[in-house]
């Protein structure tokens, strides 16, 4: 069970309030794309067994989309962050390597 | 014109707590900047009552305001004035980015009363910390009741007024009842 905390309402709430949203940080490619960014951006997904990060949806609650970054093994979640953002923000970061040194995610780490 | 009746037309019921659906609820969803002083100050005039924080109610009998995300109140007047209300919040917002919306007849809201107990009839349906001191009286949820969404606040320490969709009405009234059945007391949290 993992228990998130909403950026927006503040709630500390565990995940049946919430709703997983699919990876973070994932870069549109639509009209105008070649046809491998539309499919990787459609379809490639990372899946890993360690930090990953996510969009969430508050839905039974404030009903706001934020990111969290966690650990799929652990269940873990190091913070949540507001959606309006491209890339996690520093204080995140450092909470991860602070239990898993060496952490890498995509282009972050 | 049309007679108006609430979803359940006042059911209720009576076991460790009792559980009524409170009838017709003048509610107004209003969206907007909620630091804006003349949206603070619309929302005041229409219920009497101040502004609340985060995750908090301000409620008294039918009028009030409570707290429902970054960008939404939701605004508690008498059944019959909700036309008036809205009027007068579009005149004072006429300048403001903003939504105000009748939303009445899309909800139903029911009143749990009857003691401490009302704590656990709400925990028994609701993944929220029900403690005293995790949550009282001028605190307002919005959250899950088993498989719908809810809000909910206390008015005082012994009663809970729980808002629901129309649409759910006799769904949240059943589980209201199966979790204050007489008999069903946890005896945890009173
Ligand atoms: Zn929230």
């Amino acid at each position: 069970m993992l228990i998130l905390t909403c950026p927006y309402c503040g709630v500390t709430g565990e995940e049946t309030e919430f709703h997983g949203g699919g990876e973070a940080h994932v870069k549109r490619f639509g009209p105008g794309s070649s046809d491998s960014e539309f499919r990787d951006y459609l379809f490639s997904k990372v899946n890993p067994k360690g930090v990953h990060f996510e969009r969430w949806r508050h839905n039974n609650g404030c009903g706001k989309w934020f990111h969290a970054a966690r650990d799929t093994m652990t269940l873990e979640v190091y913070g949540t962050y507001p959606a309006q953002t491209f890339e996690p923000p520093q204080e995140i970061k450092d909470a991860i390597t602070a239990k898993r040194p060496g952490w890498s995610w995509r282009e972050f780490s | 014109m049309s007679e108006a009746v609430s979803a359940l037309q006042g059911a209720s019921y009576d076991g460790i707590a009792q559980v009524r659906e409170i009838g017709l609820q003048g509610m107004i969803t209003l969206r907007g900047d909620l630091g804006n002083t003349a949206l603070k100050k619309a929302a005041a005039a229409a219920t009497g009552q101040d502004m609340p924080g985060q995750r908090k109610a301000n409620v008294k009998d039918d009028s009030g305001i409570a707290w429902m995300s970054p960008d939404e109140l939701l605004i508690l007047v008498p059944y019959d004035a909700v036309d008036a209300r809205l009027e007068a919040l579009g005149k004072a917002l006429a300048k403001q980015h903003h939504m105000a919306v009748n939303v009445s007849d899309a909800r139903a809201v029911f009143e749990l009363s009857g003691g401490p107990v009302v704590r656990e009839v709400i925990a028994k349906l609701c993944p929220v910390d029900m403690a005293v001191g995790a949550f009282g009286a001028g605190d307002f949820r919005r959250t899950r009741m088993a498989q719908v969404p809810a809000a909910f606040w206390m008015p005082d320490e012994n009663s809970v007024r729980i808002v629901c969709f129309r649409s759910v009405a006799q769904y949240v009234f059943d589980l209201l009842k199966g979790a204050a059945a007489p008999g069903s007391a946890v005896g945890y949290l009173a």
